[in-house]
Formats: C-alpha cells, structure tokens, sequence
C-alpha cells in the first residue's frame, strides 16, 4: 500500500515537472525528425534507396534520441537534491528507479511513437512495415530508457558527461537496434516476425527486472560522493 | 578447511602482503613467459609447416588468437573482481578490476589489427562486417567506458565501485550483443566473403598455439600484477608500509 503510493506519487511528481518545462519534452522529439531529415540530405532522394534504409534510419533516430534524452534522467534531481532524499527514504529504490523511468519513458518516447508513423511514410514504407515499427519502437524503447538510465545513473555527478555517456551506452544499445531495425526490414518484405518482437519482450523483461538494480546501485555511489 | 580458505581469501585481500607475494612471484613468472615465448615462437615460426592454402601468412594466428582469446578472458576476470569489489568491499579486488581495463583494450586492439593485417591479403579487405569482429570491435568501446569512467570520477574509490557496476552490466550484455550481432551478420548479408572452411588444425600447428597461448596468458598475470602493485602504492601512499617500503629500497 505504501509502496503503491509512493510510486503513484513519484510519477504524478515527475509528470508534473516534465509538463512545467515543456522544453525538455520537445526537444528530444525534434531532435528525432531532424536527424531523419538528415538521411535523405545525406543519401539522396532516391526513393527506392530511401525505403529500404528507412527502418535503420529511424531506429538509429531514436536511439540517438534516447541518449539525449537519457542525459537528463536524474540531472535536475541531482542538482537539487531530490535525488539524495529518494536515495535516503526507506522504501526500496529500485521500484522508486522504476517509477522514474516509466515517467521518463511516458514523456521522452511515447510523443516520438506517435511521430515515428508520420517520418515512415515519408519514407515510403507500407502499412503493414509501419505497424511492425511501431510495435519494435513500443517494445524497444522502455529497454533504451533502462539501459540509457545505467549510464546515466553512473555520470550524473559528473560535469559535461555527454561524450562519455554516449560512450558508455551506445554499446549496450546495439541489440536492440539490430533486432528493432531488422524486424521492419524482415516486415516489409512480407516475412514473419514474431521471433524478433519475442526477442525485443525478452530484452524488456530482462531490463525491467535486472536495470534497477544497477541503476540502484549506482545512484547510491554518485549521491555519495 | 572452509575457515583455511577464508583466512587465505582475507590475507590475499591485505594490501601488504599482497605486494610482498606478488613481488616475489613477478621473476619466477618472467622466466615461465620468457620460456613459453621463446618455444611458442619457434614452434609458430620455424618448425610448424606452411598452410597449404594460405602459405606462411597464417603465421599471424600465434599471436592473434590469443589476443583475441585474451580479450574476453580478461573481461571476464574484470567482472569477476567488480562483483568481489561490490560485494564484500575489498580494496584489492577494486585495484585489480581497474588494472584490468587497460590491459584488455591492449589485447583486443592488438586481435582487431592482426585480423586487419591478415584480412587484407586473405579476404582482399582490410575489414567486413562479420559478425566475429564487429562483437570484438563493440568489446574494445566496453573497454574504453570502463576506462573512460574512471577516468572521469576524481575519488578513485568511487570510481571503482562505478566501474564494478558497468562492468557487471557488461558482463551480462556481452552474450546479449555477441549472439545478436551473429545474427544480424547471417541475415543481413549472408555470405560475401566467405570464411575458408576451417579444417581442423594440425597438431604441429596447434602445440605452438597453445605455448603461445600461454605466453599470452602469463604476460596478462604478469602486467596485472605490476598494475596493480602501483595502483597499491599509489593510493596506499600515506601508509606507514609503504614509507618502510620506500626506505628500505633506499637504504639498498
């Protein structure tokens, strides 16, 4: 009970927050369709070219943006001490962890979710390929939070850390792109591709249940320095 | 028994009695480097015949698969210490993992050139995207956070225990990225240069390899050892053993 509280009450605090500095909601979202607008500078407008580079491009996007976003995670907390107050309550701060991201989560990836469509048909992709992206993106994207929320955990007491925590994340970001990117490709050549979206629950579930325990940890050590 | 093992474990954990054993330790493992290295290239260079399809330039294997057997055996020992180091706090184990980070980017650095080196007369390219060594490639930027982080944190117990932490992430996701990574490479691309079927290796082959492997093997213990002795000395400064230590070697 006291327990269902302070996570409902953590994320109302932390919706609250995000939605009084609208800033930091948008900017992971246009830094997300400019980095796709960059492709097609980049490659030239062929559209068949365009198609088939489509899924990687906005896998690639958003991760890019799930670091970005992820460099904020915990900062304001950090720095005005909420942090140490969560770290220091007696309730268990992994679930508190949890409860963050899934805020984090809601504000920073669901808008990119409802954007990602839009980018995919500008891209020429079919119907049926969107959808699978859309669902790559829904199973992917709690699993970038997670993991981007190690990282961040790890450098949120250091001063200009952007470099090293692209550093240290990207790597372990690297499967869910492989498996999100390869799912819409698979899809858009009308093939199965249940394997790959069993695939991205699995790397959910591994992160839902064993990330807030290092993200734990770690925010333990960077408050105490 | 269980209690010889304890006391054992707690004395190996004291940081003085660490440095005494490794340094007494250090020549008899130069002598066993220098004798495996010595037959281990003999074997590799002069007695093992020339691979009937890629002549001598096999050769590069003596000292490209142990690096690359290294590099992963040395994450391992990193992550090992990094739970040790979380778990029950010992100082030394801290010192090890960090002591470990820059050595094992060494080997892996040291696989992907040789397998560069070998790749462009062999494959005709300098690199593909197989699957083997874009995951040798994502190791060697798991080295660099390691060593980036605690470079990047100024108390270096803090840094440790941070680099204990990615380290344990690391560790469970290297068989998460090893096995996507393989099959990313077959359903991407199939097969565009084909790897020549491996036959099995010969026995005049394979005993240099493994005296190689060795070498390789006692130099990582060796270096880890040295590493850690100065990182001991380092932070342990203050101490009043080493002002002994110091003194002593002065006094010589």
């Amino acid at each position: 009970m006291r327990l269902t509280h302070a996570f409902v009450s953590l994320l109302y605090r932390d919706f609250t927050v995000a939605f009084r500095h609208r800033n930091e909601i948008l900017n992971p979202l246009l830094f997300f369709s400019l980095v796709t607008l960059l492709f097609p500078l980049g490659v030239g407008p062929s559209p068949q070219l365009l198609q088939t580079i489509a899924p990687g491009i906005l896998w690639v996007a958003a991760l890019l943006a799930a670091l970005l976003a992820a460099d904020n995670l915990f900062r304001t907390d950090y720095e005005d001490g909420t942090l140490e107050q969560l770290v220091l309550s007696p309730l268990p701060l992994p679930l508190l962890v949890i409860a963050k991201i899934l805020a984090h989560w809601l504000v920073s990836a669901v808008p990119l979710l409802l954007l990602a469509p839009l980018l995919a048909v500008a891209f020429g992709l079919e119907a049926l390929a969107i959808g699978v992206a859309e669902l790559t993106l829904l199973l992917g994207t709690p699993v970038l939070a997670f993991v981007g929320a190690i990282g961040s955990a790890l450098t949120v007491s250091l001063k200009r850390n952007g470099m090293l925590l692209a550093l240290l994340v990207l790597p372990l970001y690297m499967p869910v792109l492989i498996f999100g990117s390869n799912a819409v490709d698979t899809a858009a050549a009308g093939l199965p591709v249940s394997g790959q979206l069993y695939l991205l629950a699995a790397m959910l579930v591994l992160s839902l249940t064993l990330a807030p325990l290092a993200i734990a940890a770690a925010l333990k050590m960077s408050v105490s320095q | 028994m269980i209690s010889i093992l304890t006391r054992w474990f707690h004395r190996l954990a004291s940081p003085v009695w660490f440095y005494r054993i490794a340094g007494k330790l250090l020549p008899w493992l130069w002598a066993l480097f220098a004798l495996l290295l010595v037959t281990g290239l003999y074997g590799g260079l002069v007695t093992a015949p020339a691979d009937y399809q890629q002549g001598d330039s096999f050769r590069i294997i003596y000292v490209h698969v142990p690096a690359a057997w290294l590099s992963m055996f040395v994450y391992m020992v990193m992550a090992v210490s990094g739970a040790i180091a979380l778990i029950w706090r010992i100082k030394l184990a801290e010192m090890v993992l960090v002591s470990c980070a820059p050595i094992g980017a060494s080997f892996t650095f040291i696989a992907l050139v040789t397998g560069a080196l070998w790749g462009k007369p062999m494959w005709g390219a300098w690199w593909v995207w197989d699957a083997r060594l874009t995951s040798e490639l994502i190791l060697l930027f798991l080295y660099l956070g390691v060593i980036g982080l605690y470079n990047a944190i100024e108390d270096k117990r803090m840094a440790s225990r941070a680099v204990a932490i990615l380290a344990l992430v690391g560790i469970v996701n290297i068989p998460i990225i090893h096995y996507s990574v393989e099959w990313w490479n077959t359903l991407h691309q199939g097969a565009t240069v084909t790897k020549f079927d491996k036959p099995s290796i010969h026995i005049d082959m394979l005993i240099p390899l493994l005296l190689m492997a060795g070498a390789f093997k006692v130099f990582f213990v060796i270096s880890l050892l040295l590493r850690t002795r100065n990182e001991l000395l380092e932070r342990e400064l203050p101490r009043q053993w080493v002002k002994q230590l110091v003194e002593e070697n002065a006094n010589d």
